[in-house]
């Protein structure tokens, strides 16, 4: 038997006017109990007022998804003896980015909008095939990764774009909309990848790589907006910014083997960027902190040559 | 102890006082660096959206390169050590992605057969050198000192890939600031991304994200900042006057990079650290340590 000591976040907006905290001492739980368990115990044995969310119990529903300790897990998946293997107080606050209901419970409603907006189905082009439409076993090995989701919202609660920025599509919707962009059977590719490259879409994730550490099934949202990144920039969807911002890197290594960052903003972001940024970018030459920008102040690695074959060859073998 | 050392792009770039730094503590902490002269950028996460598979025949090749020395690769950038780790899993373990790969390099004389350890000089300290030498080494200890370790994204995230140091709890930067004589302070976006990687497509996002973790480590009384990652010091200082705009607060924080925090401990001079091309000046936190 162990005993999990928890901290939970108390709030019915309601009646009260700020959040506050209650702790609870949960004794006789078995050895192999999760923070959901206790959390149950809670409720039924101490205080019955404490209001969540939970389902299954293992790991399959996605309804009980919490901040444990600052960051979104299952409760379900999450064992108090892993994480406070001595008795350690555990924290236990709802979801990130979202409003709070009471206490665990939030808002969804930012979760489904989202998933909406980056309209999660298929639609095919032309005459249907006379048979089944075929997708090779290795594609659908690959778009199981995103079709893994079970929705519990835990990317979208630690998703950090999302918190300094409503419009972000947030991690759940883009990894969903990979998965309806890369099927082969959608015939709307570019229709979908161009309102995904809009402002807040795919080119607005800073790649903290959040989600990818909190998503208990290992969807690796992220993973799927670099996919989606690749695939608007094939589709030849690169007049904004992040697509700049990529093509000019490759261009950058490619002829030196090393990135020049200082060219790389402004044949990004344009020349208006280098006028807003003047100020500082003096600044920090005057100090020998940034080389000034002058014919061959740019370093190459001795290597260079094998740099530039091995570029050559790949985006060679790539466009063919 | 001999490394293979992989500065990358920005420590020769615009934070050339890292790569400065670095040279400078690694003898006195009897580091050799046998500097990757050949080696290529490592796509930072951004080629990878143009060609993945590109990104990782650059990536073996520098691992290669390390290979060949029969020596651990040691970068000084979360951003490096992230990528470099991530191709390195992927071409350890997957021999038919090695070999697609290995095809391409072989025509520049390199082949790479997997396995080379990719390190960080923040875990070299802990788990080569070791605390207790380190602390030996100290000559003017940073008591006094309150000091907001920022680990950012890469050097953490994902464990499955990173798995030194734990994601939700990381310790590593707290002991080295300890060990060195100062004292950390904890806040919540030690964790969190410092907002660089979008500062061209969502500038306001990406300043409000360096803005929050800079004023909370603030508000928790810290008079520095230290980062393992180049790219992290490139929000938190050189962009910090944009920074202190966009959430209209006076930010004022002096950012070390970690060889410059270990370096003033070991008693080097700020002029040798690099210092000067500092943004925001650490004239208050150098005067402290009585440097
Ligand atoms: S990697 Fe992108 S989508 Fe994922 S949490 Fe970070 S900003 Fe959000
Ligand atoms: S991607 Fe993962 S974390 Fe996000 S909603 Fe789906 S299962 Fe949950
Ligand atoms: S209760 Fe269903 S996922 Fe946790």
């Amino acid at each position: 038997m162990i005993e999990a000591n928890l901290k939970v976040y108390r709030y019915d907006p309601q009646t009260a006017q700020e959040p506050h905290y209650d702790t609870y001492e949960v004794k006789e739980l078995p050895d192999f109990a999760t923070v959901l368990d206790a959390l149950i115990k809670v409720r039924e044995d101490i205080d019955g007022t404490l209001a969540m969310r939970c389902s299954c119990r293992s790991a399959v529903c996605g309804s009980c998804a919490f901040r444990v300790n600052g960051h979104a897990k299952l409760g379900c998946k999450t064992k108090v003896s892993t994480l406070a293997p001595d008795g350690e107080e555990i924290c236990v606050e709802p979801m990130g980015n979202m409003k709070v209901i009471k206490d665990l419970v939030t808002e969804m409603d930012i979760f489904w909008d989202k998933l909406k907006q980056v309209k999660p189905w298929i639609e095919t082009v032309g005459e249907p095939p006379e048979r089944e439409y075929q997708v090779p076993a290795a594609k659908m090995v690959e778009l199981q990764q995103p079709m893994n989701c079970i929705m519990c919202g835990a990317c979208v609660s630690d998703c950090t774009v999302l918190e300094e920025d409503s419009k972000f599509l947030a991690p759940a919707a883009l990894a969903k909309a990979y998965r309806v962009v890369g099927d082969p059977r959608h015939g709307k590719t570019k229709e979908w990848l161009t309102d995904l490259s809009e402002e807040g879409g795919i080119w607005d994730c800073t790649r903290c790589l959040e989600c990818v550490e909190v998503c208990p099934k290992d969807v690796a949202p992220m993973d799927q907006i670099i996919k989606l990144r690749e695939q608007a920039i094939e589709e030849g969807l690169t007049d904004n910014i992040g697509a700049k911002h990529v093509l000019h890197f490759t261009e950058s290594v490619a002829h030196t083997g090393v990135l020049d960052e200082r060219m790389l903003p402004i044949k990004a972001a344009g020349w208006g960027w280098a006028v807003k940024n003047a100020g500082i970018a003096i600044k920090a030459t005057l100090k020998g902190k940034i080389k000034p920008l002058l014919p061959g102040s740019h370093p190459s690695v001795t290597e260079v040559q094998d740099v530039r074959r091995i570029h050559e060859e790949l985006e060679e073998g790539k466009r063919k | 102890m001999r490394v293979a050392y992989f500065p990358g792009c920005v420590a020769k770039g615009n934070c050339p006082e890292l790569n400065q730094a670095t040279q400078k503590i690694a003898p006195l902490l009897g580091i050799e660096l046998v500097e990757l002269t050949g080696a290529p950028c490592t796509g930072a996460g951004v080629l990878q959206a143009q060609n993945p598979v590109l990104a990782d025949t650059y990536n073996a090749k520098t691992l290669a390169l390390a290979e060949e020395l029969d020596l651990p690769l040691m970068t000084i950038c979360s951003t490096c050590i992230g990528c470099l780790r991530k191709s390195n899993q992927k071409l350890s373990e997957d021999e038919g992605y090695r070999a697609e790969v290995n095809a391409v390099l072989k025509s520049g004389g390199h082949e790479y057969h997997g396995g080379v350890d990719v390190t960080h000089i923040l875990y070299v300290l802990i788990k080569e050198l070791g605390l207790d030498n380190l602390r030996g080494m100290v000559k003017k200890p940073l008591t006094d000192l309150r000091i907001a370790p920022f680990y950012g994204c890469y050097i953490l995230r994902p464990a499955s890939i990173m798995g030194i140091d734990d994601p939700d709890n990381p310790t590593s930067m707290e002991r080295v600031i300890e060990a060195l004589g100062g004292t950390p302070v904890d806040y919540y976006g030690k964790t969190r991304c410092c907002g660089f990687p979008i500062g061209l497509e969502n500038e306001e996002a990406s300043f409000k994200m360096a803005g929050k973790h800079i004023g909370e480590a603030k508000d928790k009384g810290a008079d520095c900042m230290v980062t393992p990652c180049p790219l992290c010091h490139m929000n938190l200082d050189l962009q910090q006057p944009g920074v202190s705009q966009v959430v209209g607060r006076q930010l004022d924080m002096p950012v070390l990079h970690l060889p410059q925090m270990v370096g003033l401990a070991l008693g080097l001079s700020p002029k040798e650290l690099g210092f000067s091309k500092h943004i925001i000046s650490a004239q208050g936190v150098l005067a402290k340590v009585g440097a």
